[in-house]
This record gives structure tokens, C-alpha cells and sequence, in this order.
């Protein structure tokens, strides 16, 4: 069993009105902004299932978009995030579908620019989340770790290779998930720490070979 | 000795009775142990949540902006108006049960700064007993701290069982989780017993099996609002029970397990899905119908 603690159960200080379809869907977006960390041009969300149908008056629309743009769950200019100058700089659009294999409050954001990337989440309940997708690999990251995100060949000696920096920092690992499209192509990583990572190692590790894509997503905030 | 493994009442109470301290005690020093910072910094994300359930509470009071559908708003204001000119039939502290549970959840579906606690749609029951109780019995912001971490470490043990979600358990497990943790809380702050503490959690939750979640419009909003005020009271009514030595004839471990049952046995059409029940009558239904054309 995971070890649960007592502060997820009279937290977050959050903005109303939803755990699940408000705050979750800030920390999502939050989750999301930090996977991309690029500038994007456009950025599509589309919502499932009850995100969908009742996302309009729970401001899940409005939590998404607070989330991309770097807000807090307690921010109080959540309301009116159509309204921010940040927003008025970005093209975006939400999408409502239908698709019950997936979550309840489902949701994929999809952003265009000089990188194009595709991620996928769900609100899982109380403002915990789950991003489940990035591009076509499975990963499992809930903003709870320091997380470590690796998109490489599928080499021999990746995992030893990457995991070898962290233990010299010693550093723990809370889980590692890999995934790969097929052998000898791409592959992903996922790795959620329980210390946290300096800008010295993140250098040595996008110094390995054969890495195409690093990202250092940090836990969110209570 | 840290116990970091108690995933049961029972083992909470074990816990307790080894070290000789009080739940808050064993669940400040597991939680201080699990996250890697001290039980200061432990207390003081407690203290953050207690100062926004505070902030909340006066802001709620003060407004009657009504919610993003217009459905909802304004009714904390009329329960301050009726209790200014009339006194409620149980005093005070029922009045400012009663205003701080609307105030709460008022100010939550206006999109304003509220502690989920353990949800959103849940979120006046603890504050608003806590908070009255603690201003009507001068209670110290320590002591206070002591009740919410209490009502945090009731729930967290809940949550090993039953996700505290509508879509996964019904009401029960939101609202009802909530009154459960505020009878506990409150329980605490009175000076109750650890077995006291659990009584009233006890008799809480079984008083509340079987509540769904069936939203109008799927809105936190009706009938969720007005249910926080009831079950803040449905916490009080608890804890006195306890208090005077009322014991639950059965385990509240046994009652979880009945939570856990009852929410597997509930039809999905009334696990926030609003596929039935109030949010399939006919007066939701053309609520519904006005606010989607919209």
C-alpha cells in the first residue's frame, strides 16, 4: 500500500469550486506547462467525459488554462484567466469528447510550436492527478516527485547509465517506468525522485548519448 | 519507534496507546518522518490550511455573489439576516455553525480561495465547526492546529480504503468522510479520548451510509451547499453522543469496510454522474435545460 499522508486530506488551498475539476485541472495543466517548457503557439485541450459535460460551470476550462499559464491552484485570477494579458498572448482551444476508456476526467493537451508535443492526464479525485501520456509513451507522474523525463534510443545501458548520476548524488528513487515504441527505436523513462536534482547533474545527464528529449518536471506544491 | 505503517483505526489506536500521546502526536511525527521535514514545518502547512479556512469563512460572510450557473450565493447572507433579528433555538455556536458552513461553501462555488477538505464540495463542514467551536470555547490556535491534523489523520485512514471521491463512493465518502472528521476534531478540541475520538467518528459515518452524490446540473452546488450546514451539525450531534460515553456498537474499522461496500454496491448513476436522483428530477432537469443553452 502507498503510504498516504494526513496533509492531502486538508489540503490544497485551492480556488474553488471542484477538487477534481478545478484544482485537478490547474495542477494538469501545471504538470502539462513543465513537460512542454517551450513557448507554445497554440495550445488545444480536450476534455473527456464529465470534464467534458460539466467542466462549464466547475471552470475546468478556465483551471487548464491557469495551469499552462503557470498559475497556482490558490491564485485568485483563476476566474478571470480569460481576461490575463498572458492568456491573450497564446492561441487555445477546448475540445468536448466522449470516450468512456478513458477517465472520467480525462483530458490531453496538445501543444504547437517549434516543439509539437502531445500530453495526456487524468484527475483521479481530490486534486490528485496522473499524467499517463506524453507523445506515444506510457509514463505514471502525479507532481508528487521531483521527476525525471527521458525520451532516448533504446540502447543497452541507458537506465545504469542514468540511474548511476542520481546514485553518485545519493539520491533515491521512488519509481522508475520505462516504455519503449519497439527495439533499438525510441524509448521513454519516467523517474520519480525523492531528493531533488541540481542544475550540475541535469548537465551531465543531457550529456549522455543518444538522448532526444530531458525534462526535470518538479513536484507541485501543496 | 516511528509507526509509519497504521492503515487502520485500530492500528491508530495501537500507535497511540504505545507512545502514550494523542493522534495528532503520532500522526504529526509519521507525517514528519514520511516527508523528510520536521514536525515545525508539518504544523506549519497545517496552520496555512486553518488561516485559509479562516480567510474563507470572512470573505464568505461578506458576499452574495451568486456561482458561475447563478443557482447558488446568496443563502448565507439570508441565515445572517434571520439570526440577527431572531436567535437560532440552539444558541450561538449553532448560528455560527450553520453561517460558517455556507459562508464556506458559498465562497467555494464562486470560485473563491477554500480548503478541500477533504474535498471542495465538502469543504464548510470542518471549517465551520472548528472554527466555531474554537472561538465560542477559546481554544488556542496549537490546540486548534491539534483538532485539524486530528481531522486530517481520521480522514487519511478512511482514504486507505475508500478514495474520498463522489465518482468513486457517493456523498458518504465527501461529505459524509467530512462530518466524520469534524466530529473527531471536535471531539479533540473538548478534551475527548482517543476512544472517544473514535466514537464520535463512529456514529458520524454510520449515521451517513448510503448518502449519493447526485448533483443537480453536475454542479457542486445543489444540493451540496445546504448538506455542508446539515452535516457540520450531524458532527456536533456525534461528538456530544460520544462525549457523554455513547459508544458505536460497532467498530469503526467495521463501519469503513460498510463505507467501502456500500459505495462499491451504489449504482454509477448516483456517483456524480447526475444520472439520477435529485439531478434526474424534474425541476433539475429544466434547470439543466437552461443553463446549457446557455
Amino acid at each position: 500500500m502507498a503510504q498516504s499522508s494526513f496533509i492531502d486530506i486538508i489540503t490544497p488551498v485551492m480556488v474553488g469550486p471542484s477538487s477534481s475539476h478545478t484544482a485537478g485541472a490547474v495542477r494538469l495543466g501545471l504538470l502539462a506547462r513543465n513537460v512542454y517548457d517551450a513557448k507554445p503557439h497554440k495550445i488545444t485541450f480536450r476534455l473527456y467525459n464529465s470534464y467534458a459535460q460539466t467542466g462549464f460551470g466547475h471552470g475546468t476550462d478556465k483551471g487548464l488554462l491557469a495551469g499552462v499559464l503557470g498559475l497556482s491552484v490558490d491564485d485568485k485570477r483563476i476566474r478571470n484567466v480569460f481576461d490575463l494579458p498572458e492568456a491573450k498572448l497564446i492561441a487555445y482551444e477546448f475540445e468536448y469528447l466522449e470516450d468512456f476508456n478513458r477517465h472520467p476526467n480525462a483530458v490531453d493537451f496538445i501543444f504547437e510550436g517549434d516543439l509539437n508535443m502531445f500530453v495526456a492526464g487524468d484527475s483521479v479525485g481530490a486534486g490528485e492527478v496522473v499524467i499517463r501520456k506524453i507523445n506515444d509513451f506510457t509514463v505514471k507522474f502525479t507532481g508528487k516527485f521531483n521527476t525525471l523525463l527521458l525520451v532516448y534510443r533504446d540502447v543497452p545501458g541507458m537506465i545504469s547509465r542514468v540511474t548511476k548520476l542520481i546514485q553518485e548524488r545519493n539520491i533515491n528513487i521512488a519509481s522508475l517506468h520505462c516504455d519503449r515504441y519497439a527495439k533499438g527505436e525510441e524509448a521513454s523513462m519516467c523517474i520519480c525522485l525523492d531528493g531533488e536534482l541540481d542544475e550540475e547533474i541535469l548537465k551531465l545527464i543531457e550529456g549522455i548519448e543518444n538522448l532526444y528529449l530531458v525534462r526535470y518536471v518538479k513536484k507541485l506544491e501543496q | 519507534m516511528i509507526e509509519k505503517d497504521i492503515n487502520s483505526f485500530e492500528q491508530l489506536y495501537k500507535a497511540c496507546n504505545i507512545a502514550n500521546v494523542a493522534i495528532y502526536k503520532v500522526a504529526q511525527t509519521r507525517e514528519a518522518y514520511l516527508s523528510e521535514k520536521t514536525e515545525l514545518e508539518v504544523r506549519k502547512t497545517v496552520k496555512r490550511s486553518l488561516d485559509a479556512m479562516k480567510a474563507a469563512i470572512k470573505s464568505g460572510l461578506k458576499s452574495n455573489e451568486l456561482s458561475l450557473s447563478g443557482m447558488c450565493g446568496a443563502d448565507c447572507e439570508k441565515l445572517q439576516k434571520r439570526f440577527s433579528s431572531k436567535g437560532a433555538i440552539f444558541g450561538k455556536t449553532f448560528e455560527k455553525i450553520t453561517t460558517y458552513a455556507l459562508a464556506t461553501s458559498e465562497e467555494n462555488l464562486r470560485m473563491g480561495v477554500i480548503v478541500a477538505c477533504p474535498t471542495a464540495g465538502s469543504c464548510g463542514i470542518v471549517p465551520s465547526v472548528l472554527v466555531a467551536a474554537a472561538e465560542d470555547f477559546n481554544i488556542s490556535e496549537e490546540d486548534q492546529i491539534n483538532a485539524l491534523i486530528t481531522a486530517g489523520e481520521i480522514g487519511r485512514i478512511i482514504s486507505n480504503k475508500v478514495a474520498l471521491a463522489g465518482a468513486v463512493a457517493g456523498c458518504q465518502a465527501e461529505c459524509g468522510v467530512a462530518s466524520a472528521m469534524a466530529a473527531g476534531a471536535l471531539t479533540q478540541m473538548r478534551g475527548g479520548s482517543i476512544k472517544q475520538i473514535f466514537n464520535a467518528v463512529a456514529l458520524a459515518m454510520k449515521n451517513l451510509l448510503g448518502l449519493t452524490c447526485d448533483p443537480v446540473c453536475g454542479l457542486v452546488e445543489i444540493p451540496c451547499v445546504k448538506r455542508n450546514a446539515f452535516l457540520a451539525i450531524h458532527a456536533v450531534t456525534a461528538s456530544e453522543l460520544a462525549l457523554a460515553g455513547i459508544e458505536s456498537k460497532i467498530p469503526l474499522d467495521e463501519i469503513i469496510d460498510a463505507l467501502e461496500q456500500t459505495g462499491k454496491l451504489m449504482s454509477p448513476t448516483l456517483k456524480e454522474s447526475s444520472q439520477a436522483g435529485l439531478a434526474k428530477t424534474k425541476t433539475a432537469i429544466t434547470l439543466e435545460n437552461r443553463l446549457f443553452k446557455k
